[in-house]
């Protein structure tokens, strides 16, 4: 019994470089934090003012509406571009191919003003058949409001990027899951939607995840045409108060909360479509 | 005999390469074929076409005395639609080299998926169908398990389970156990083995010579897209007729 040593505790190694540099960059932040905090023309007080500010919390309500409207439409449109751009029907895949080049090649801001202004290229939309006296047709501007313009600007450029994400994710289930449902006499449709969809989604979650942000982030795009989500509030106050600062720091604070909530979305959604697969659990854990 | 399966003439090309040249075989109504040759010969092209996974140049398969893939019209043939060769393709199985499991399904959702999907079975009859073959396949513990949580040769009786589960007449293997561990191979082969007893009829592309001698009930020696040589398993194997299988079948000595 006297023979036997103790074992030796397993020591983690030493980092003075490590901990020095994470000091500095400590005392860095918080030198940025408390110049933030205490500068005068950052005007706190009037953040707290405005941050629940009805004007602002209904810009806010109007922002998360649209995003979720229009990545929801673009999802949607996404997924048949995706499917249309993998037929080997040649006349399918040119129209998915062009909607992509056109959607995906002209600037957002471009195409939300474009749809605001539609008026002037069509000024009324609808169906008129003049030798039955047939008239069912209504003045574009009544129908194009500033909330449909942005939606049609933002929905069908998200669209172009959701078909490339779709795309790949379609792409990168095996081929041999497609041969095992038809061998079980899946119909084409089946097959899509009950095998290669539900193992695509584990692919297409994560860039949709980014997706979503910057949709969130370019709303405020909509603000050129008055579309009355957060951007568009926040301008309205500080048109008239002057207090552009603390306004903006209020729609970033917003933006940024907003943000955290669909990171956390995102997450619980990773876990949910990575069940089954082993190796999707782990990567998503540790970058959590 | 009623005739399972017959193969007529079947040509098939990938480009310049002609992988199948004029194929002829029949297969009996509960008779369990097995199909060996050296790699790249045709096999799996061959068991690919009779379930339309490939679509021959040329030649008919028939099953159950249907025309797979196409009907008449006048002289020729017309290939149809997409739904009725579904319908065709219900009626056989498949097990695949690789196993081919759905890893976003449990074992028992991949069981009762084609049924429910397919054949609109109720959810409560087709889970205590898909019950009775993991019992058959010896698996009533992993129901619940994920794929990705199985052994290879779990994941291959959970296959063969979900291909048996849409009550085939036919069940095509596809070297079923060449993916495996060698200590995995024998709880397939002797899935296969209860399998054969029960009257189905299956055409099993494989290189474990033993299996093909004491199961099969005829065996069948392809080359080159072509089939160099059939008979009784044992006496191709003792006795080969032909060089080619000769010095084939040498290699397993
Ligand atoms: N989709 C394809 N496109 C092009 N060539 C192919 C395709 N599928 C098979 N081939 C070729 O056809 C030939 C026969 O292939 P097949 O898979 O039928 O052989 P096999 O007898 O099953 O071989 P193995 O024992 O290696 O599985 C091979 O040379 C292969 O490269
Ligand atoms: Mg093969």
């Amino acid at each position: 019994m006297a023979l036997q040593s103790v074992a030796p505790k397993l020591l983690p190694p030493r980092h003075p470089l490590r901990t020095a540099s994470a000091c500095v960059v400590l005392a860095l932040l918080a030198a940025l934090v408390a110049s933030l905090a205490s500068n005068p023309n950052m005007q706190w007080s009037v953040v707290a003012d405005y941050l629940f500010g009805s004007q602002i919390l209904y810009g806010l309500v109007n922002t998360i509406v649209l995003t979720v409207l229009c990545m929801a439409i673009a999802i949607v449109i996404g997924i048949v571009l995706a499917i249309m751009g993998m037929s080997r029907n040649p006349v399918l895949y040119f129209v998915a191919q062009g909607y992509i080049w056109f959607f995906r090649g002209v600037p957002l801001l471009v195409q939300l003003v474009f749809w605001f202004n539609l008026a002037l290229l069509w000024p009324r939309i609808g169906l008129t058949v003049p030798p039955l006296g047939i008239d069912l047709s209504v003045s574009t501007n009544d129908l194009i409001t500033s909330f449909v313009a942005s939606v049609l600007g933002l929905a069908l450029h998200e669209a172009a990027y959701m078909a490339e994400i779709v795309r790949a994710g379609l792409l990168g289930v095996d081929s041999g899951q497609t041969e095992a449902g038809r061998s079980l006499g899946m119909s084409d449709n089946q097959l899509m939607r009950r095998i290669v969809l539900p193992q695509a989604m584990r692919i297409i979650v994560p860039p949709t995840g980014n997706q979503f942000i910057s949709l969130l982030k370019a709303t405020s795009l909509v603000a050129f045409i008055a579309g009355g989500e957060l951007m568009t509030a926040v301008q309205n106050v500080y048109s008239h108060n002057f207090r552009v600062i603390p306004l903006l720091i209020v729609a970033s604070i917003w933006y940024l909360v907003v943000t955290t909530l669909a990171t956390g979305l995102q997450t619980y959604l990773e876990r949910r479509v990575g069940k089954g697969f082993s190796t999707a659990a782990s990567p998503s854990a540790q970058r959590g | 005999m009623q005739t399972m399966v017959r193969l007529s003439g079947l040509c098939k090309s990938f480009g310049p390469h002609r992988v199948l040249r004029d194929i002829t075989l029949d297969v009996a109504a509960g008779e369990v074929v097995c199909v060996i040759g050296p790699s790249g010969s045709g096999k799996s092209t061959m068991l690919r076409c009779i379930n339309h996974l490939e679509k021959p140049d040329s030649g008919t398969i028939t099953v159950d005395g249907e025309l797979i893939g196409y009907e008449r019209e006048g002289d020729n043939l017309r290939e149809l639609s997409s739904k009725r060769i579904a319908a065709q393709r219900a009626k056989m199985g498949m097990v695949f080299q690789r196993f081919n499991l759905f890893p976003h399904l449990t074992v028992l959702q991949n069981i009762v998926e084609a049924p429910v999907a397919v054949r609109k079975m109720p959810k409560q009859v087709a889970e205590a169908e898909a019950m009775r073959l993991l019992k058959l396949v010896d698996l009533t513990e992993k129901a619940s398990a994920y794929p990705s949580a199985l052994s290879g040769g779990q994941m291959q009786r959970v296959a063969i389970a979900r291909a048996l589960a849409m009550q085939p007449r036919l069940v095509l293997f596809d070297e079923p156990t060449s993916a495996l561990d060698p200590e995995l191979v024998g709880e397939v082969l002797e899935v296969m083995r209860e399998l054969a007893t029960t009257g189905i009829t299956m055409i099993v592309v494989t290189h474990e010579i033993s299996f093909a001698r004491d199961i099969g009930d005829k065996l069948v020696f392809m080359a080159e897209g072509q089939i160099v040589e059939t008979g009784e398993p044992k006496a191709v194997i003792e006795d080969p007729k032909h060089a080619r299988t000769r010095e084939f079948l040498s290699r397993f000595r």
